[in-house]
């Protein structure tokens, strides 16, 4: 198939998958912000996703599938990439590249990186069991307790650093990829695209606030159990 | 004002080539850049050694055949500036400047600051072009094209064909150079009946000719001497898209 | 010998149609045995070698530059004239035909001009369909503009980069053949020498510029689209690789060199600044219709700041001296005034070598803005170079050496007088006379190109019998000996001077006795000095590194070596037209208030030389002009 081979069609290809990424990211961080409303908010936002049954696995097989592609092509074109420059300039000076767009392939991999801990840690559970849902008692509404999971490890410096720097890479990812699909999908047209960029980077920022801050006040004791 | 310079040595594409440095003494604020490599090549050559070789023609930045990265930036990195139209007056007394070729595995070195750009030949080959004949075309006048179409062809048509793009990109990427053509003839109603099949056929020889992809960088946008949009790009896409399926 | 020109005969407006009926035809089966070389990619050779391959032919083409996009066509600016009378202001082809003939100052072939006046309008018509993005007015039609030399708007244009976009469609047909595998394209490749079988053209021989092997190709024809030669005067507006040595080769094989002697000085350039300039850059002429030209009326005020001359100590030398026309004298007229006043030791700027073209009372009349809107990107490209705003500060300004009317002689047909070598453009000397109107260059090169060579080039090949004289013949093998044996020549001098000392010294002379304005006793002393450059040049050259490689010192070294023979034709040919015509003045032949006297009676002809080597006198062969549909007239300024 064309679209998988060509250049822009897997240009394409990652721009499509990125955004609904996005999408997911989003969705996911509102569903997150609950912890700040207790146990009864989150937990019982876990305990809704769970009676969904069959249906959550048809999504994170969505969600895999879209994630093997935007991984697989995002490594292989930094590879073509690469290749085709294969000596390098004494000096070289970037007049628009930024370090964002320049580290999208490493950012992307702390992601990855990030994504796998965070899968063993609150979906698997099996990176700090002590503290996991699983083995805590259930709340008060005989709920498995989430929100104790999620207090008590924040509250540990190590698992509270992992998850920031995972946000800031997945800030810096953000800040080139959100208006990079625009230029994608062929909706730049010229003297706009400043402002698209800028608000690429401002909704960048958003995400890296509000997620970042579930961690930050938790470890700032600000929410506690 | 008196200069040092940096300047990329090889004798050929075999050879591994290496920086070498030369003074340039007394420059005229008023000479252009070439004239001041002119200038140190009279003096190489009066010592028995050689000159160094550079592409250049004419000397007005509009051939396209000059091709210079001077100090990490292709053509010196003025706006809208070709190293032809650059002027020493932009240098200070005592600077070291560094000049290298274009740097891209499908650029190879000819010799010193030469490459070989027949890649961007091959893209132009795979469609860069309407197929029309010689004779039996219609009237100038048939086909209305509106002022800001026509406008908008010529900021696209505007492309020199010096790769710069590829130079300045950390991709080595031809796209600007690819959309300005498929972006020219998209728009117009001459080059849209082929549309599909040359956005397909072009992309696909940027790939063959050992480019990299574009990733956004738009660093190509701020190395392009003529000031090439990468709005191009993005039209580049929107054709493609209409590609899909078909 | 009396030459003949193989026009048809009969009314001009039935002369190119009925010529094409007359002519044979190659069976369309027929046309891929036959093999033609096309030198040069510029507007006429590429469009021809486009069209040549589209017809069937097996087109061989080469280009010194990397790419065929880059030829010196590319840095046109103006525009593109054509018959097409779209702003109904009163054009015809009668009317392009008059107006050429009459710029030309009546020194170019009737019927030749007819039909580029007849085919302009199929040029825009091609060039539409390749998709180059002439300029639109809000309806979408074609817009047009003004151009010297005539009193309708017929010239076409996509902003200040026609020529461009023109040899970019024609790139880009050449590019669609070479695809399909009709043409084979030879880029960084000069020829060195034309391969003359028996007295027909048989093929060429080059050198390849990256790995310095020398090669011959055959051919059915050769077709030769190589430009002009004004690079003989060092500094002009050409690009630095244009030179005359592909022409020169052929005119040492046989072809004649018509009208040397016609050259172009263009005013509107930008002065030199010192002996480091390698090169003029021209500003459109468009400049004129709002600045006013003037040089301080005392010597001791040229060193001053240019608001520091009063109105009173200013001298607007060509209102003064043409009231009627003003600045917007002709481009031979205006050169002339801004040398004259310059060797009146009034010049401005370094070395004195320039003259102001202020915009202040433009400025003040109509507002910046609107001056901006109609200059903003000349202005520009002036700062850029000068580092002078123009809107506060006078431009200054210069003749520069821009053009070659002159070129190798061609029949009707652009058959040259060698059977079997075409000339094509600027290489040849045919329509353009003694003078070539602005946006005319253009229109010529494309015309060659798509619409007359296709058709000529046909009768001839019906009458030769194709691949007869390949490659295996003996004269390909003399040649590129001989072509070696030069560069070896040349490569072991190991002399003191440089190429471009050299090459500045044979452009001092050339610009100094047969520049603007000539005289006997310039003549002379050029015929003088450059035989005594030439030898010194075979003695004393340094050409360093070898024939095997990348060398652009030989490159260079090569090309000078055949300025230096051509160079001596140039002022040969100055030195018998005793008359002044277009961009030929002899400061013998003038009136009183200095207007060029042309002559008809003894000099309506074209002066084509038989190059009969470096010490023997070139022999003149002459082609008398007839004019019988325009009327022989004076032309004033006044």
């Amino acid at each position: 198939m064309h679209l998988t081979q060509s250049t822009v069609g897997r240009k394409i290809l990652m721009a499509v998958t990125g955004l609904l990424l996005v999408g997911f990211i989003t969705m996911h961080l509102l569903g997150n912000l609950s912890v700040f409303a207790g146990p009864d908010g989150i937990n019982a936002y876990a305990e809704h996703l769970k009676s969904l049954g069959p249906l959550v696995w048809v999504f994170r097989l969505i969600m895999l599938a879209l994630f093997a592609v935007h991984v697989t092509f995002g490594i292989k074109l930094s590879m073509e990439n690469r290749a085709a420059t294969p000596v390098n300039y004494s000096i070289k000076k970037r007049m628009k590249t930024t370090f964002s767009s320049e580290s999208m392939l490493y950012t992307g991999l702390i992601i990855l990186a990030f994504l796998i801990y965070h899968l063993l840690h609150f979906t698997v559970q099996i990176t700090n069991p002590e503290i996991s849902a699983a083995k805590l008692p259930l709340d008060a509404a005989m709920r498995p307790d989430v929100f104790s999971m999620v207090v008590l490890s924040f509250q540990k410096v190590f698992i509270a650093l992992v998850y920031i720097v995972g946000m800031i890479a997945l800030f810096l990812h953000l800040t080139h990829g959100l208006s990079s699909f625009v230029q994608t999908f062929g909706w730049n047209n010229g003297p706009s695209h400043d402002k698209v960029t800028l608000g690429g980077k401002l909704v960048a920022v958003v995400f890296l606030l509000a997620y970042v801050a579930i961690p930050v006040l938790i470890l700032a004791r600000f929410v506690n159990i | 004002m008196d200069l040092t310079l940096h300047v990329w040595r090889q004798s050929g594409p075999k050879d591994k080539g290496q920086l070498e440095t030369y003074p340039a003494k007394g420059v005229s604020p008023d000479m252009s850049f070439l004239e001041m490599l002119d200038e140190v090549n009279e003096g190489l050559i009066k010592s028995g050694k050689q000159p160094i070789v550079f592409d250049h023609d004419c000397r007005e930045g509009i051939c396209g055949m000059c091709s210079q990265v001077i100090n990490g930036r292709p053509h010196g990195g003025q706006e809208r500036t070709t190293v032809c139209q650059l002027h020493m007056r932009s240098f200070n007394d005592g600077d070291e400047i560094f000049i290298e070729p274009w740097r891209a595995r499908a650029f190879p070195i000819v010799k010193d600051l030469i490459v070989d750009r027949s890649a961007l030949e091959s893209i132009m080959q795979a469609g860069g072009y309407t197929s029309c004949h010689t004779g039996g075309v219609p009237d100038g006048n048939a086909h209305p094209i509106g002022k800001p179409v026509a406008d908008y062809a010529m900021d696209a048509a505007e492309c020199i064909g010096c790769g710069a793009c590829v130079a300045g990109c950390p991709n080595s990427s031809a796209m600007l150079f690819t959309s300005a053509k498929v972006a020219q003839l998209a728009v117009l109603p001459q080059g849209k009946i082929e549309a599909k099949a040359r956005v397909k056929n072009m992309t696909d020889s940027l790939q063959e000719q050992g480019f990299g992809n574009c990733t956004n960088h738009l660093e190509c946008e701020a190395s392009c001497p003529k000031g090439i949009s990468v709005k191009f790009i993005a039209k580049l896409n929107r054709e493609y898209m209409k590609t899909i399926g078909c | 010998m009396i030459l003949d020109g193989k026009t048809p005969t009969g009314p001009i407006e039935k002369s190119w149609d009925k010529h094409r009926f007359d002519m044979k035809l190659v069976n369309p089966s027929n046309k891929r045995k036959f093999k033609i070389l096309v030198v040069g990619t510029g507007l006429a050779g590429g469009a021809a070698a486009a069209s040549l391959g589209e017809l069937g032919y097996n087109v061989e083409a080469f280009c010194y530059q990397d790419s065929a996009r880059r030829a010196h066509s590319i840095a046109a600016q103006g525009g593109i004239n054509a018959a097409k009378n779209y702003p109904n202001d009163g054009d015809s082809i009668y009317r392009l035909f008059y107006d050429t003939i009459k710029g030309g100052d009546f020194r170019a072939r009737e019927a030749d001009v007819w039909r580029l006046s007849q085919v302009s309008n199929n040029i825009i018509d091609q060039c539409v369909a390749q998709g180059v993005p002439f300029a639109r007015d809000y309806a979408g039609y074609l817009d047009n503009r003004s151009f010297g030399g005539a009193q309708v708007s017929r010239t076409f244009y996509a902003r200040g980069q026609t020529g461009q976009q023109l040899l970019l469609g024609a790139y880009s047909a050449l590019s669609r053949q070479v695809k399909a595998g009709t043409v084979k394209l030879n880029e960084r490749t000069e020829m060195l020498d034309l391969v003359v079988v028996d007295g027909v053209a048989k093929g060429i021989t080059c050198r390849n510029m990256v790995t310095g092997e020398i090669n011959s190709y055959w051919g059915d024809a050769v077709v030769l689209a190589t430009g002009g030669y004004v690079n003989v005067f060092y500094l002009s507006t050409n690009a630095m690789g244009c030179s005359v040595t592909a022409a020169w080769k052929a005119a040492k094989k046989g072809a004649f060199m018509a009208n040397p002697c016609y050259t172009q000085i263009h005013p509107t350039c930008i002065p030199q600044t010192g002996d480091h300039q390698s090169k003029l850059t021209l500003m459109s002429e468009s400049l004129r219709n709002d600045g006013r030209c003037w040089v301080p009326k005392k010597k001791e005020d040229c060193d001053k700041a240019p608001g520091d001359v009063p109105e009173e100590d200013r001298d607007y030398y060509l209102e003064r001296k043409y009231p009627s026309f003003g600045n917007l004298a002709p481009r031979d007229i205006a050169s002339r005034a801004a040398k004259e006043q310059c060797d009146d030791e009034r010049g401005v700027g370094p070395g004195k070598r320039g003259v102001y073209l202020d915009y202040a009372s433009a400025i003040e009349r109509v507002g910046e803005h609107t001056i901006k809107e109609r200059y903003g990107n000349l202005f520009e490209m002036y700062e850029k170079i000068t580092d002078e705003n123009a809107y506060k500060r006078p431009m200054r300004i210069y003749p520069a050496p821009h053009y070659a009317m002159g070129g190798l002689w061609v029949d009707y047909n652009l058959m040259s007088n060698v059977p079997g070598l075409f000339v094509l453009g600027e290489a040849n000397f045919s329509v353009h006379g003694a003078n070539r109107l602005g946006a005319s260059a253009l229109m010529q090169g494309l015309a060659d190109g798509y619409f007359v060579i296709p058709y000529t080039i046909a009768a001839y090949l019906a009458t030769v019998t194709p691949g007869t004289v390949t490659d295996e013949h003996p004269a390909f093998k003399e040649s590129k000996e001989q072509v070696e044996e030069r560069i070896n020549t040349l490569l072991n001098i190991k002399g003191k001077k440089t190429v471009s000392e050299l090459h500045r010294e044979l452009g001092k002379v050339m610009w100094e006795d047969v520049g603007m304005a000539r005289s006997e006793e310039s003549l002379k002393h050029a015929l003088q000095r450059i035989p005594e450059i030439r030898d010194e040049f075979w003695n004393n050259v340094n050409v360093t590194g070898s024939g095997a490689e990348l060398n652009q010192q030989l490159e260079n070294a090569g090309r000078l070596a055949d300025f230096l023979e051509f160079g001596e034709i140039l002022a040969t040919d100055a030195l018998h037209r005793e008359e002044s015509c277009g961009g030929h003045f002899r400061v013998e032949h003038q009136t009183e208030d200095g207007e060029a006297t042309r002559d008809d009676e003894n000099f309506a002809y074209v002066g084509a030389w038989e190059f009969k080597g470096n010490d023997k006198a070139p022999e003149l062969h002459k082609e008398p002009l007839k004019f019988e549909n325009i009327k022989l007239a004076v032309r004033s300024y006044k």
